[in-house]
């Protein structure tokens, strides 16, 4: 049994809905077996597919159930798929993104470490949705574990029968590749991920040409997250109509969201998008409150690039038309909660320096400023700040938004943004006494 | 030579089943740091020999992915994520305690070879913070008495 993560889910709520899907067998030690996950139906939506429909009619029905991206930007997954050029002469390929690099994100590790090969089900029907005959899978290096229960759940799914040549007897090849990552961020970037794939450093690239056009080998290329592939499976296992059931009407379905930070039960939960961060941060099955029972200073709801929000917007659904109602997003759907003991220049300081740390270097607003941002918040920190240093970081961040090749500029400035509006006085009073307003010392016990 | 014949077989495996050998280079990265737990020149030569790409290019990937060491470490490499979610539940105060235990600092190798800290960018543990990874193993869920038990447990492995 290869090491998985003792992260805490919600699968028996899962398992006891006719909804929810995704995390159904994630507490079984058994369902990365093949045996396991064939006798709960794994691999019959494939043969289906495979045998039954036309690569239209998946387009078409993973259309109408209006999936949209779990990776992030929340692009329709079906309308991605749409794109791809229906009289190009090359091979085209399919790339299932695991690099799982966003900090507060670590949901895609579940589905790989204890259900890979519904992932796997998911990535063979998209690849057949869109002509392709070899598809990869991105898996971040330091995933060592992950990269070996895939592995090995790839190799399983060729001896039953399920990849290889003329599968079921239907005249279609399909091979998969796993690819392990660097450690690099960036590299979740589609562009980017291409280029590393290919053999190169994993710099993003100018677009257009857009991957779907002209991607890996220069080749029509899809990119899409692991959580996306894995509900592929199931909207095709139950239809677009059933998926529908779930969700809000601009965003269907489930997703899951990794809580993180200062809750007393962090943990992976499935739940309909649409449903209410209040609830998800308090409720006694999922964040279960305030660590220390302390007060809520504020979240991040989508993963380390997403805006704050305080706590008189947590009253709020998550999904992603009301993320942008509240002026944040969506994103990775990675839920990082503070308490009142943060001190935000401090939390803000970590952030910078990691995006500083991964920016690729290609263009000088995201090279340079993140540097600057960081030398300055680095010195409010530790006591040196100057009066107009706000309004410095201030004009900084509005000379990368918008101006860079790929969206880890913004990504970058956003939740900076967001923190000098919520607690401009904190940041105040950090730099006219040297010293933070709250105590900051979180003690490992 | 430094890598041996496994890992060679390995890399020229991998390397082939992509339409580009190229994009073997990555795959034969890792599979040279985990035999011999850093990278540096030689082996970016002996890679480009085994693969059968330019060496420039195995040289220049290399030196863009963190993952991979330049420079030998200890027989265990501690690094611990520092990132948001692991700081929010005492991830500097869990480096100082390892410092403190080890007798180094962050970025240091202890006198016998066993063990360098270090700490890095996030690791996909967040809702099991304070996490660490030494070698390619995760270590999750952390608390004082964990990571005294890991520590012995390693060293009486060593
Ligand atoms: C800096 C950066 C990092 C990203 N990291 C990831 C990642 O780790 N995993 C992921 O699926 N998408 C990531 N994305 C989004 C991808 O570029 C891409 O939009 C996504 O994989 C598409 O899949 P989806 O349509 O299924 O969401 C990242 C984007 C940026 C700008
Ligand atoms: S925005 Fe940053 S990460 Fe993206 S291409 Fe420019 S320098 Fe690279
Ligand atoms: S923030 Fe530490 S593992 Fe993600």
């Amino acid at each position: 049994m290869t090491f998985y993560s003792p992260v805490i889910t919600n699968a028996a709520e899962v398992a006891g809905s006719d909804k929810l899907h995704l995390f159904r067998y994630v507490e079984d030690a058994n369902q990365t077996k093949i045996e396991t996950y064939e006798s709960h139906g794994g691999y019959g939506t494939w043969r289906k597919v495979l045998t039954t429909k036309k690569p239209d009619d998946v387009i078409a029905e993973v259309k109408a159930s209006g999936l949209r991206g779990r990776g992030g930007a929340g692009f329709p997954t079906g309308m991605k798929w749409g794109f791809i050029p229906k009289d190009s002469p090359k091979p085209r390929y399919l790339v299932c993104n695991a690099d799982e690099s966003e900090p507060g994100t670590c949901k895609d590790r579940v589905i790989m470490e204890r259900d890979p090969h519904a992932m796997i089900e998911g990535m063979a029907i998209a690849a057949y949705a869109i002509g392709c005959h070899l598809m990869f899978v991105y898996i971040r290096g330091e995933f060592g574990h992950c990269i070996e229960t895939v592995d090995k759940a790839l190799q399983e799914a060729y001896a039953k029968g399920h990849l290889g040549k003329n599968v079921y007897g239907s005249g279609y090849d399909l091979d998969m590749i796993v690819h392990s990552g660097g450690g690099a961020y960036i590299c979740g970037e589609e562009t980017a991920l291409l280029n590393s794939l290919e053999g190169e450093k994993g710099m993003s690239r100018i677009r257009p040409p857009f991957p779907a056009i002209e991607g890996l080998y220069a080749c029509p290329t899809i990119v899409n997250n692991v959580e996306t592939l894995t509900t592929v499976r199931h909207i095709m296992e139950r239809g677009a109509q059933w998926y529908r059931t779930m969700g809000t009407e601009k965003s269907p379905g489930s997703k899951i969201f990794s809580v993180s930070g200062h809750v007393k039960r962090p943990g992976n939960y499935e739940v309909e998008l649409g449903f209410s961060l209040k609830k998800l941060i308090y409720d006694p099955q999922y964040g279960n409150g305030i660590l220390g029972d302390k007060k809520l200073k504020g979240v991040i709801p989508g993963g380390a690039s997403t805006p704050f929000l305080t706590p008189d917007q947590i009253n709020v659904g998550l999904d992603f038309e009301s993320m942008t109602s509240v002026g944040s997003m969506l994103g990775s759907g990675a839920v990082i909660v503070f308490h009142e003991d943060t001190c935000i220049v401090w939390a803000i300081l970590k952030l910078i320096h990691f995006f500083r740390h991964e920016s690729c270097g290609k263009c000088t607003p995201c090279r340079e400023g993140t540097g600057w941002l960081e030398q300055i918040i680095r010195r409010i920190e530790h006591g040196g700040g100057k009066p107009g240093d706000i309004e410095k970081i201030e004009d900084i961040c509005g000379n990368i938004l918008g101006r860079t090749i790929c969206p880890l500029g913004d990504a970058a400035v956003m939740p900076i943004q967001s923190a000098v509006k919520h607690w401009r006085d904190e940041w105040q009073y950090h730099i006219d006494h040297g010293k933070c307003l709250v105590p900051t010392r979180f003690e490992f016990v | 030579m430094i890598l041996n014949k496994e890992s060679v077989a390995l890399m020229q495996k991998k390397a082939s089943q992509y339409p580009r050998r190229k994009s073997g280079i990555l795959p034969a990265l890792t599979i040279a740091y985990r035999q011999v737990g850093h990278l540096n020149d030689q082996i970016y030569r002996e890679i480009a020999k085994a693969i059968n790409v330019p060496y420039v290019e195995v040289a220049e990937a290399a030196t863009f992915y963190t993952m991979f060491p330049k420079q030998p470490t200890g027989k265990y490499l501690i690094q611990v994520c520092h990132n948001i979610s692991c700081a929010l539940l005492g991830a500097d105060s869990l480096v100082e305690y390892l410092e403190q235990k080890l007798g180094i600092k962050k970025g240091e190798t202890t006198k016998d070879n066993l063990f360098t800290l270090i700490s890095v960018e996030c690791l996909g543990s967040c809702a099991t913070a304070p996490m660490m990874q030494i070698n390619m193993d995760y270590y999750e869920n952390l608390t004082r008495a964990k990571v005294d038990k890991i520590l012995e447990e390693l060293r009486a492995k060593a």
